[in-house]
């Protein structure tokens, strides 16, 4: 089973990497962007009926560092959200 | 003063921080490799070094947080152990959460790579006791994740507590309140961005770094 892990830095957290995408697509000549955001998607090949929560462990543990960073993880079945406020 | 240096695969400052210790304390320190599980008996120091551990996949340090020898290091700092992280050092430390915060990327984006003026803020810290508070060193910075970050609250702790050891005294890398170098709560572990052992000696130009390993052995009760 194929399980996706978002991380996403959290609102208010400045993402240089996000401003830096944002000025060159408006350098391309693309306009209307209001905002972008840089994230990683991390992809697991997991055995059938491993556990969600044994998924989220891993992301507070080392998939994401929750002082900075959102996860959401995501299968074909569930999506499960960790939103926090802002740093 | 009996010190030790972790070792990760990329660590690329380890040799410089042993040079620097074998210089400053006549000793020279245990050089540990990431997969031991245990440390050398009767450490005074463990000095994590900066360079890019397991090429910083993931997130600067957060794959050497987990390494073996982490978890010994923990413990030892949790006796009492001084333990000093420098540059990369100070994300693996961060990421093992042994000192609060987070170092994100640089906020002007590219690598930074300088001698910096760094003003000491509290020389009340092992770490510290060779400078005067409120002075001004320069050591050299080459970072690409430098940029400190934490919530108001633990910022305003971290003052209140006196536990910001260095600022920089100017723009660096973004770096919420100008932070260079953080304590933690007992006061016996460090993370700091700039290299003080690089600059130790008159080859490298000033040796403000060279009274951090100064104090150190002053307070392990070796004074140089």
């Amino acid at each position: 089973m194929k399980v996706r892990v978002y991380v996403t830095l959290k609102k208010g957290v400045l993402d240089p990497q996000g401003k830096a995408i944002h000025h060159a697509l408006e350098g391309l000549g693309f306009s209307g962007i209001n905002d972008v955001r840089a994230g990683k998607l991390i992809e697991l090949d997991m055995e059938e009926g491993a556990g969600d929560d044994d998924v989220e462990e891993m992301c507070r543990k080392l998939l994401a560092n929750t002082v900075i960073e959102n996860f959401v993880i995501e299968n074909d079945k569930v999506r499960i959200e960790r939103a926090e406020s802002a740093a | 003063m009996k010190s030790a240096v972790i070792v990760f695969p990329g660590s690329n400052c380890d040799r410089d921080m042993a040079e620097a210790l074998r210089l400053v304390s006549g000793r020279a320190p245990a050089m540990v490799w990431h997969r031991e599980s245990e440390l050398p008996a009767g450490l005074d120091l463990i000095a994590i070094p900066g360079g890019f551990s397991y090429g910083d996949y993931l997130r600067a340090g957060a794959m050497a947080a987990q390494s073996p020898v982490m978890r010994a290091v923990s413990e030892a700092a949790e006796r009492g152990v001084l333990v000093l992280g420098v540059c990369n050092g100070f994300q693996v430390l961060t990421e093992a959460r042994l000192l609060p915060g987070a170092l994100m990327r640089n906020s002007g984006i590219r690598f930074v790579g300088r001698d910096v003026a760094v003003t000491v803020e509290n020389s009340q810290s092992p770490f510290t006791a060779g400078y005067e508070a409120g002075e001004e060193i320069v050591l050299p910075v080459a970072h690409h994740d430098g940029n400190f970050q934490a919530d108001d609250e633990i910022l305003d702790r971290l003052e209140g507590e006196g536990r910001i050891a260095f600022r920089y005294a100017g723009e660096v890398n973004g770096s919420a309140r100008g932070i260079a170098g953080i304590l933690n709560q007992a006061g016996n572990v460090l993370g700091m961005m700039p290299h003080p052992e690089r600059a130790v000696e008159a080859a490298h130009g000033f040796a403000g770094g060279r009274r951090l390993f100064e104090g150190l052995l002053e307070a392990v009760g070796q004074p140089a």
